[in-house]
């Protein structure tokens, strides 16, 4: 039997080498470790406004970067629609309220598009994606989405091909000019209807999550939008 | 195998077949079912459980005779946490989109029984090459039945293996369908309940 000063003895030498193993160990990998989450993020802004990688093969972080640098201008619009000169990787997207980045695909010059980030809750978890607009500022460009913890094969979909492509030239502004967002319905969506796309079997508060965030989102982007649809920017 | 004696093959070779941790302790069921839609998770979690658990029976084998008895659980599970959060750290670092995937498994490697079953029952009381092949034997019983249930649920419910497509459109064409129940979890307790069904008349086991 151990006496209880050698116990004590042991576990905190064992506390000590231990924590100062993982500290060492975190502190090598936490560059590299933010490297990958803002190459994923940047992935995913190309990916919502179009961009695709040349054949069947995947990005490298390499050429991830050089693309955004080439073709995306990134900036931090604030309550008014106006530009400001703070960095958008500064801003907490999910609780600021005041001050809103979006990202400029300047591809070939003109521009193609605007992605915003666009957050909210679905049944588990909160999903965090990315959504496009054409340079009309009324039609949608694309959605991407990088993270969530919904249900694989039923919310979890939002991730796949099949229900982002619905997105794409659908209209979140009607007729008026006020926003309306795109409906996520349940089924098939009336295929006559530009406002309106196919829901997830299975997945009803996912969709419906996902609609509501979304029109929240893009209220806050309005005040921008309206300016670029009156052709004061 | 001249290389090791008789009871170190033991060690290493029961848990593939004879004494399987989880088709025969069924330790270590809820990773199995989380982490097996895709091979590829299934891969990368096997290597994580393979390092940790082998590294887990090496350092607590070396420490078992330093190791005070009423403490003995705490140390083993500083010992295993530590050597789980640095394969989380080391994942998100080098395979992000894999880690991304495996999302809260690699963190609940933890809790899986058969590290700390192994830790508690094994490594203190034999020596560090011993539990060594103990765990390597361990983990690889456990990554077996993770892939080969893996494998199964990916052929059947996404059509492909290790992402590759290998059902022909022409079955597709025909009115094939994937089937959707494998890509849930009920499809993983179906594939490993029959797995054990299959090892335990294989192996002549029967329970009392």
């Amino acid at each position: 039997m151990h006496s209880n000063s050698y116990t004590i003895f042991f576990t905190s030498i064992v506390t000590v080498v231990l924590g100062g193993f993982l500290s060492v160990a975190a502190g090598t990998l936490k560059e590299t470790q933010e490297l990958n989450v803002k190459n994923d993020s940047k992935k995913n802004i190309l990916a919502s406004l179009g961009f695709k990688p040349e054949g069947e093969s995947k990005w490298s972080s390499d050429e991830i970067t050089k693309l955004f640098e080439e073709n995306i201008d990134a900036y931090v619009l604030n309550s008014n629609g106006e530009r400001t000169s703070i960095d958008p990787s500064s801003i907490d997207t999910e609780t600021d309220e005041e001050n809103f980045p979006i990202y400029v695909d300047k591809r070939d010059g003109a521009v193609n598009g605007y992605a915003i980030p666009i957050s909210g809750k679905g049944l588990w978890s909160t999903l965090y994606g990315y959504f496009a607009v054409d340079p009309d500022c009324i039609t949608a460009k694309g959605i991407t989405f990088y993270a969530h913890k919904e249900t694989p094969g039923l919310g979890g979909e939002v991730e796949k091909p099949w229900f982002q492509n619905n997105f794409v030239g659908k209209r979140f502004i009607d007729e008026n000019g006020n926003l309306v967002g795109i409906k996520v319905v349940k089924g098939k969506a009336d295929p006559n209807s530009q406002y309106e796309v196919d829901g997830i079997s299975g997945a009803t508060i996912t969709s419906k999550g996902l609609e509501y965030f979304l029109v929240d989102d893009l209220k806050k982007y309005e005040p921008f939008f309206q300016k670029v649809r009156s052709g004061e920017v | 195998m001249a290389l090791l004696n008789k009871k170190s093959k033991e060690a290493l070779t029961d848990p593939l077949m004879k004494n399987n941790p989880i088709s025969l302790q069924v330790l270590g069921i809820c990773s199995a079912l989380a982490v097996t839609v895709q091979l590829n998770t299934a891969v990368v979690m096997t290597l994580a459980v393979v390092s940790v658990l082998s590294i887990s029976n090496t350092v607590i084998s070396v420490l078992r005779k330093m190791i005070p008895g009423k403490v003995r659980i705490i140390v083993q599970l500083s010992v295993i946490a530590s050597l789980v959060i640095l394969t989380d750290q080391i994942l998100q670092a080098y395979m992000y989109d894999i880690s991304k995937q495996l999302s809260v498994f690699v963190a609940l490697i933890i809790t899986n029984c058969i590290v700390m079953g192994r830790a508690e029952a094994f490594a203190m009381q034999n020596t560090p090459g011993k539990s060594f092949l103990d765990g390597l034997g361990n983990g690889l019983g456990y990554g077996g039945i993770l892939i080969s249930v893996a494998f199964f649920r990916e052929l059947l419910g996404s059509g492909t293996v290790y992402g590759l497509p290998v059902v022909p459109e022409s079955f597709y064409a025909a009115g094939y369908q994937n089937m959707g129940l494998m890509v849930l979890s009920p499809g993983a307790f179906i594939i490993l309940g029959l797995i054990v069904w299959a090892q335990r008349i294989f192996s002549g086991v029967e329970e009392e």
